[in-house]
Parts: C-alpha cells; sequence; structure tokens
C-alpha cells in the first residue's frame, strides 16, 4: 500500500498574531508546528501502514522551515517526505498548492492507494486543499472525516456533516481528510526523532515538477489583515440568585433583544 | 558560537511540550494533592524512550544529547516536578553511572533494564549522618564468599518506594575514609532489603523519598560498580551528571511561575489597568526572565560540555545553584504576584513554591555548589 | 454578467445560510447592476426553487436529476462547475457548511477558479470585490481580491442579514452531464435532534470544565431547550470526554457567531473565543470572579451554575 499524507507547517496555535507594518501577518518569533488537523492524517497513515503494510509518503508545499513539519511527521513514523519548494510558491493560495500536489502525484509520486490530509489548517482556515487535489487528480474524496476502515481496495469511512454524520464507500486510491476525533495521534519517540534525521526528505522545485511559475499563479490575495476589535468587558449582574436571573432575562428580552 | 537549536532538539522540545501539556499537566494537582506516584505517566515516558534520554540505542537508550535531556526535564517539569524528578533520578542517577562505570555485562543488564524503563533505579548515597560530608558512610559492604553483604540505611532516597535497582555507595574499608567508599549495583527485591520510612514533603509529593533499610542484603560480587575503593568517585560524577538534571527541573519550575505570573498580571485589572502596566509588576517580571535566561544559557553550556566530554563540574554546580535560586525566587515573587490567589490552592503557583524548594537542597544544597565552584576556581 | 448564489438543501429543506447567501448576493447585486441568479442542485427539489423565489432572484436554474438524489461532493461540484462555465459570473457564493466549503473548493478546483473562504463581510468595488475573512481562528481578519474573471466565495452561516425581495425571474432548467458518483452514501445519521444545529443556531448554551461532569450538561441541555438553542461545549469538557467533538467551539472546534451565546462554566481561554469571539451577546457564568470569560462577556454572573441555571430555566419558562 503506498499512502501519502499532505501536510502543512502552520503557527502554533497559542501563537499571538502581529499585524506588521505592510498590513501583513507578521511570522517573525512564531513557533511554527504540524498542522494539528495534519497531525490526525499523519497518524492514520502510519496506523494504515502498521496493519496492512507499506510506505507513507509525506508531502508539503512550503519554504526551508517547512522541513521541521516534515521531519516531525517522520518522526512519528513515516518512511520518507517531499517538500515543493520553489520562490514562485512563496505566496502560494490553495489554488497554488493543490496545483503542485497534484503534479507531484500524478507524476513522481503516482501509484498511490490512498491519500490523507488535514480537513483544513488552522491558519487560513480555507479547508480547500483536500478539495481541490480531488478535484485535480479526479479522486473519490471524504472530507471531515473521524472513521477510516481501509479493505478490499474501498474506504468506508464516517464524517461529520451539519447536525449529524454520514457513512460513506468508496474505492481507492481515494482522498480522505481528517478531523479530529479520527484516532489518538501519537507522540514521537526518542528514537523516532533519532531515525528521522536519516530518512530521506527530497526537495523538488517547480521546475522538477515540470511546471511554470505561471502555473502556480495564486488567485487569492491577501491584501491586508487587521486585528479584530476586542471586546469590552460588559457588566457583572450581581445579588441573590432569583434577582440576578430576573435581571438578565429583562436584559436579554429588552435591552439585547435576543430572546 | 551559535545559540540555535539542532533540528533534534526543536523536535524533542516539540514533542516533550506536547506531551507536557496533554499527559502531565492534567494530572498534576492530583499527583501533588493525592502524593500520587504518576506510574502511568512514567510508563508513557518510558514508552516514549524518556527514561534513558543519553544512553547508546546499544544499550535500549535513544542515544540523544544531554541538552535534549536538559529540554526534557525542563518541558516536563514546566508542568509537574514531581515527575520531571522521577525521570531525572533515573536518567542521572541511576543510568548514568552504570553507563560511565559499568562492565559490558552490567550494562547490557541493567543500564538496558533501566533505560528502556522496564526497571526504575535510584541512587542510595544520602544517610542520617553523611549528607553533604558524603565521605561520612556508615552502610558497609563486606565481601563473603562470592557475595557482598550489605547492612546499614539510606534516607530521603527519591524513587525508593518504586525502584527496582539501587546504585548504593557503601564503604568497603572505613579506615580509608572516602578512599574506603565503593559502589554496587543493587537488585532491590532481595530478602536483605526493605523500604523503611516514606516521607511525608513540603513539595514534590509525587515523587517517594524514602529510607533503604539493608539488612545482611546478599548481592553477587560480579555487582560491584567500578573498582573497589573508587565509590566516592562514582558519587562525585553521577552527583556532577544530576546536577544538569536538577538545574533543568528548576528551570521548569521557574518557568511556570514566571508564565503563570505574566498571564494573571495582564488579566488582573486593579486600579482601572492590569497590573502588567504598573512598574513594580514589570521589574519583577523583567528581572525573573532575565535570571530565567541567564540559568537556561548555563544549564546548556554544562550539558554541552558534558556532551563534548569535557569537564562540567563547576559549570553543572554553577547551573545548578542559579537555576535553583531562580525558581525559588520566581515561584516566591509569582505568588506575590497573584497576591492572595496565589496562596490558595486554586493556582498552581504554591506548588511551584513548595516545588522549588528541593531544587536548592537536593544533590547538593546551594552552599555544597557554592563549594564546588569555590572549590575549582581557587584551585 | 452575473452573481450566482448556489444553494444547500437536504431532503429537499433549504439551509438557513441559503437565504443569507442569496439575500447578500442581491445587495451586491444591487450595489455592481449585475443579474442575482440562483442554482439549485438534487432531486426533486421544485419547492426549493419555489422558495428562493422569495429573495428576488433574477432567475432560478434548477439541476434536477435523480443521479443527484444523494449529495456526493463530485456530482455536485460537477453540476456547479458546469454551470459556472455557462454563466462565467463576476461572483458566485453559498454558505460555509460542511458541504458548503467542500463543494465550493471542488468546484473551484474544476474551474480553476480563486476562492475565499468563510468570508464574514464582501464589498463590491469598481468592478472588482473585497472579501473579509478571519485567519487564524479569528486572532486576525484578512481582506483578500481574487484575480480572474469568476470568484468564489463562501460566507459564515449567521453574519449575513437575511432579507426577501420582489421580482424574482423565471425558473429555468439547468441540465449538465452528471458523472458517475465515485462515493456511495451508506447511511445519514442526525445526531443532534430537535435542537437546531450549532452553526445555524440563533442561540447557543455552551458548558465546560466548571460542570463538573457529563452529567452537568443536563442543565445546559434544560437551558437550551428552554430557549430553542444549540448545545455547545468548550474543549476541556471534550477532552475530558463529556461531549461529542461535533459540539465543540473554539480553534479547533466548530466557529460560530449566534446573536446569543451562554458560557457555563467556561473560564474563557483564547483558543475558546477564537471560535465564539463574534457571537453579537455573550453571557458568562462562572464561579471564578477571575474568569476571562468575564472580559468578553456582555452580561456576567458570578456564581454557582448549579444554582444559577435552573433558576433561569424556571425564569424563562414563566416568561
Amino acid at each position: 500500500m503506498k499512502i501519502v499524507t499532505c501536510i502543512k507547517q502552520t503557527f502554533d496555535t497559542e501563537a499571538k498574531i502581529v499585524v506588521g507594518g505592510d498590513g501583513q501577518i507578521s511570522d517573525e518569533g512564531v513557533n511554527m508546528i504540524l498542522n494539528p488537523y495534519d497531525e490526525y492524517a499523519v497518524e492514520e497513515a502510519i496506523k494504515t501502514k502498521e496493519k496492512d503494510g507499506g510506505e507513507v509518503v509525506v508531502v508539503t508545499v512550503g519554504g526551508d522551515k517547512a522541513q521541521e513539519a516534515l521531519r516531525y511527521s517522520l518522526a512519528m513514523g513515516a518512511d520518507r517526505a517531499v517538500l515543493i519548494n520553489d520562490p514562485a510558491l512563496e505566496k502560494a493560495d490553495s489554488h497554488a498548492v493543490s496545483v503542485a500536489l497534484a503534479k507531484l502525484l500524478s507524476d513522481k509520486e503516482a501509484g498511490y492507494d490512498v491519500i490523507f490530509a488535514g480537513k483544513e489548517a488552522v491558519d487560513d482556515g480555507a479547508a480547500q486543499v483536500p478539495s481541490r487535489l480531488a478535484a485535480k487528480l479526479d479522486l473519490a474524496l471524504a472530507n471531515v472525516v473521524v472513521a477510516v476502515e481501509l479493505a478490499d481496495g474501498k474506504a468506508t469511512v464516517t464524517r461529520e456533516i451539519d447536525g449529524g454524520t454520514e457513512e460513506l464507500e468508496m474505492a481507492l486510491p481515494a482522498l480522505i481528510s481528517a478531523q479530529k476525533g479520527l484516532n489518538e495521534v501519537r507522540y514521537p519517540s526518542l528514537p523516532g526523532i533519532m531515525k528521522a534525521k536519516r530518512k530521506p526528505l527530497d526537495v523538488v522545485s517547480l521546475a522538477d515538477l515540470g511546471l511554470s511559475a505561471e502555473d502556480v499563479a495564486s488567485k487569492v490575495e491577501m491584501v491586508s489583515a487587521e486585528l479584530p476589535p476586542a471586546r469590552k468587558a460588559g457588566q457583572k449582574l450581581t445579588g441573590e440568585v432569583d434577582e440576578v436571573v430576573a435581571k438578565l432575562v429583562e436584559l436579554l428580552k429588552n435591552e439585547a433583544k435576543v430572546i | 558560537m551559535e545559540f540555535v537549536y539542532t533540528e533534534e532538539e526543536r523536535m524533542m522540545l516539540q514533542m516533550a511540550r506536547s506531551f507536557a501539556e496533554k499527559e502531565v499537566k492534567p494530572l498534576a494537582k492530583d499527583t501533588d494533592k493525592e502524593h500520587k506516584y504518576p506510574a502511568e505517566t512514567v510508563k508513557k515516558m518510558a514508552e516514549l524512550g524518556l527514561m534513558g534520554v543519553s544512553v547508546p540505542v546499544d544499550y535500549e537508550g535513544s542515544g540523544m544529547s544531554n541538552i535534549c535531556y536538559s529540554i526534557a526535564i525542563e518541558e516536563i517539569s514546566r508542568h509537574c516536578a514531581a515527575t520531571g524528578v522521577i525521570m531525572s533520578v533515573n536518567n542521572s542517577l541511576a543510568c548514568d553511572p552504570v553507563k560511565i562505570f559499568g562492565t559490558e555485562a552490567q550494562k547490557q543488564k541493567y543500564l538496558a533494564d533501566m533505560a528502556s524503563g522496564r526497571k526504575l533505579g535510584c541512587l542510595g548515597l544520602t544517610e542520617p549522618n553523611a549528607g553533604s560530608d558524603a565521605a561520612n558512610l556508615s552502610t558497609t559492604a563486606v565481601l563473603d564468599g562470592d557475595d557482598w553483604v550489605i547492612n546499614g540505611r539510606k534516607i530521603f532516597i527519591t524513587n525508593g518506594n518504586e525502584a527496582d535497582y539501587c546504585i548504593l555507595i557503601a564503604a568497603t574499608d572505613k579506615s580509608k575514609g572516602h578512599r574506603g567508599l565503593s559502589a554496587f549495583i543493587v537488585e532491590l527485591d532481595n530478602p536483605g532489603f526493605s523500604v523503611g520510612t516514606l516521607e511525608d514533603k513540603l513539595g514534590i509529593r509525587g515523587s517517594s523519598t524514602a529510607e533503604l533499610v539493608f539488612e545482611d542484603c546478599r548481592i553477587p560480587k560480579d555487582n560491584l560498580l567500578g573498582e573497589v575503593g573508587k565509590g566516592f568517585k562514582v558519587a562525585l560524577t553521577t552527583l556532577d551528571g544530576g546536577r544538569i538534571g536538577i538545574a533543568s527541573q528548576a528551570l521548569g519550575i521557574a518557568r511556570a511561575a514566571i508564565e503563570d505570573a505574566t498571564a494573571y498580571a495582564k488579566e488582573r485589572v486593579q486600579f482601572g489597568k492590569p497590573i502588567a502596566k504598573l512598574q513594580a509588576i514589570q521589574w519583577m517580571l523583567a528581572d525573573l526572565s532575565t535570571q530565567y535566561e541567564a540559568a537556561r544559557l548555563l544549564t546548556h553550556r554544562a550539558a554541552y560540555l558534558k556532551d563534548q566530554g569535557q569537564s562540567f563540574g563547576k559549570e553543572a554546580a554553577m547551573a545548578k545553584l542559579m537555576a535553583a535560586e531562580t525558581a525559588m525566587k520566581a515561584a516566591t515573587q509569582g505568588i506575590q504576584i497573584l497576591g492572595g490567589y496565589g496562596y490558595t490552592t486554586d493556582y498552581p503557583l504554591e506548588r511551584y513554591f513548595r516545588d522549588a524548594k528541593i531544587t536548592e537542597i537536593y544533590e547538593g544544597t546551594s552552599e555544597v555548589m557554592r563549594l564546588v565552584i569555590a572549590t575549582n576556581i581557587l584551585q | 454578467m452575473s452573481i450566482v448564489v448556489c444553494a444547500e438543501q437536504r431532503d429537499g429543506k433549504l439551509s438557513k445560510v441559503t437565504f443569507e447567501a442569496l439575500s447578500e448576493g442581491k445587495r451586491l447585486a444591487a450595489a455592481s447592476g449585475e443579474t442575482l441568479k440562483a442554482l439549485v442542485i438534487g432531486s426533486g427539489v421544485a419547492a426549493c426553487a419555489d422558495e428562493l423565489k422569495k429573495y428576488g432572484a433574477d432567475e432560478i436554474a434548477v439541476a434536477d436529476n435523480e443521479a443527484l438524489a444523494a449529495y456526493t461532493t463530485e456530482t455536485y461540484a460537477a453540476v456547479l462547475a458546469a454551470y459556472i462555465a455557462q454563466e462565467s459570473p463576476a461572483l458566485v457564493l453559498m454558505g460555509h457548511s460542511t458541504v458548503g466549503r467542500e463543494l465550493a473548493a471542488r468546484a473551484a478546483g474544476i474551474a480553476d477558479c480563486g476562492l475565499v473562504s468563510d468570508c464574514v463581510a464582501i464589498e463590491s468595488a469598481d468592478g472588482d470585490y473585497l472579501f473579509k475573512h478571519p485567519v487564524y481562528a479569528g486572532k486576525a481578519i484578512g481582506t483578500f481580491k481574487i484575480s480572474g474573471a469568476t470568484r468564489l466565495a463562501t460566507l459564515r452561516p449567521n453574519v449575513f442579514a437575511i432579507e426577501e425581495s420582489d421580482g424574482a425571474g423565471a425558473v429555468v432548467d439547468f441540465a449538465p452531464e452528471i458523472p458517475a458518483a465515485k462515493v456511495t452514501v451508506k447511511a445519514v445519521n442526525k445526531v443532534s435532534g430537535d435542537r437546531p444545529e450549532l452553526t445555524e443556531a440563533d442561540i447557543i448554551c455552551s458548558g465546560g470544565r466548571g460542570l463538573g461532569g457529563p452529567e452537568g450538561f443536563k442543565l445546559i441541555e434544560d437551558l437550551a431547550d428552554s430557549l430553542g438553542a444549540a448545545v455547545g461545549s468548550s474543549r476541556a469538557a471534550v477532552d475530558a470526554g463529556w461531549r461529542e467533538h461535533a459540539a465543540q467551539v473554539g480553534q479547533t472546534g466548530k466557529v460560530v457567531s449566534p446573536n446569543l451565546y451562554i458560557a457555563s462554566g467556561i473560564s474563557g481561554a483564547i483558543q475558546h473565543l477564537a471560535g465564539m469571539g463574534t457571537s453579537k451577546y455573550i453571557v458568562g457564568i462562572n464561579k471564578d470572579g477571575e474568569a476571562n470569560i468575564f472580559n468578553v462577556a456582555d452580561y456576567g454572573i458570578e456564581g454557582d451554575l448549579n444554582k444559577i441555571i435552573p433558576a433561569l430555566v424556571e425564569k424563562l419558562k414563566e416568561a
């Protein structure tokens, strides 16, 4: 079984967001981590390999620093990694990323049985790449997945939809995007960290993939960013339970007009 | 000079931080309150390779640097200093002496058992009448045929209640003072061994501090660690390394206090503004952060020297002295910043305060650290 | 040029965010002079088309086909992409629901269009559009531009106002070629019962660690039912296993913006605020007077939620 996992390196979820003088979000001094939803994807890939055998390849689009997230995945137990790194991809949007990944996966890394990804990245929150990639590769797709079973060339999955869940069945190869709850993510063991240093990590450019800068020209551009207006503390209601409850209902009805 | 983490150190940090936040932090309060040895956490740490961080892979260790070791201890102690010391004792005080002084056979068996976490280790050094003055030991080991026969009592032994193996320092020739000491590896499932008093302590209450009682405890002749008469050297070398562990533990406690106090100061509004806007609070936090960073550099340098195979005793003593005093100060002032809330068990600052104190005492008091440093610079 | 709104229906029932998208589409069309078209995809969805007329679209296209009875991303996206190819609209809007977001992304992948997901505001300016979308879980708001003739956007539910309008145009058939489905839907399980869906609810009652255990959610459910509200949870309560993850509000859960958010026993960690900070009104109930939730709550009550919530439920029943 060849299992591919698409990951992204993102800001630590605890990171404080600072908008620089250029109106863009500054990454200076920010701790970078493997996108939390991608951790579930990497875990599911490794679990699948442990059960069915095969190889786990982790792929990403990013700069030099993105190697850290790939190494972390290797330390968890993936076998090898590919980084698509090119100056033309510096401001890549979901379109550009999916074009680059699709080329890699239909060419150099073709022959996969299943692709895992996180359901979204916690930075841009776009949740586009898995669906765009499935479109480009013309694959069966299941997003926001909380349970997966792979057997007999088929995937049976449970995924969240608004107000419930859906059970889907599809023939492999398929693309599955992971939701929290899919599995318990392992920590890389210390021997795993040591082994990761020696596992192959290929860096490929757009030219290596046979793509031009125009092929991956972004369609979406962030013009500027601003911090959201801070919420102000309102009023604290004090007194006996009956009084505060009455006061609250009164305020919700007549001041806020929300009930 | 480079002040950047290697790839391996960065991954260690990310893993240890995430492990500490998800696995250690949720249990820390109960571990302390209920005096509960965190057996499950220790098992998980063993599976990850944290019980033998810098033991070579050949002996089932993780083969990582002492800097990685320091990073891991700090991250775990950031949330639970008791869990931190359990790990530190096994790594530094139990694995290290076998790694340095053990025979190949001893390493294959004892080092591998402890580094893999299958067995837990402790160091039996301190006695009622021999604390900082380690040369004055009264526990004896006498050769009788193919066995050493051990008699005596050890006190204040961290991990003593759970340990499977003890690295024991005992007198083989009382007339020779510290030159008459020898080191041994004792398997504690021995009819001549029992656990005596368990201390009720101010802090690090999740780790045991036990009295070890040896009564005609017979161990095989081959369990001598190093040479006869070289036990004092084993003890000192071991403690030098242990101080990197305790310095790292103290760094974790200091950082916990500083981070919690900083977060509180930003949220707590008095006189119409967050108290973080008050200079009195700012200066406390500025001083503490500076001392924490200084202690961390000292600790990482000591670990670096150890990795390079250079002498590091003075540096480890400086690191432990500075880190321990910083932890104590950070916990004290952290409580001050939280005021009345800091004094209650609703916030963990009081636990940091109780945990910090021991770092100024064990594996050499701050006074002994100053003595070690002074001896080094005056020789 | 036109503005297209892709309606979302399940079992013939249109989602609320569809009306929000249509209303916003109408406002943008009025400002820019574009025509507004709606597209509804499914099987036996004529009634949906009728309902959409209330929002004044100039044309309502219906892709009605038995092959579209069950929603699958690849078939629906193929229809949407074919409609985009036919219309070359300037703008395509749809809800940022679980289905809407993947449908928009897959169609954008086919049509090679730019897409801004989860928009909270759209402005039209000089024939172009600016899209506002919270990034880093709401810790910042980005303003985005899309290049290319057609721009796609999904809209965060509960943010855009619903306005009915007259003047709806004709209902037309749209019958593109539909590819074979790659996915078989084996079952659909509804979990939230009679309560509204979290991301669409006007009122959400959430509970956290302060509830003391899973049984504490009984209080939250009682309160929710007295208000017709959805039930949410903090991450702490989900991690403790008291509530399923689908109920989690926050950075690694759902992002919601109801009119009223009642947080009980939730301290208000930044990760939680990231998921509910855009609620119109926030009520915080917590025994810790220093809890961060009080820094953002419009109305705060410091005290024992085991006493306050039952009293509140009683009061609401009286009213």
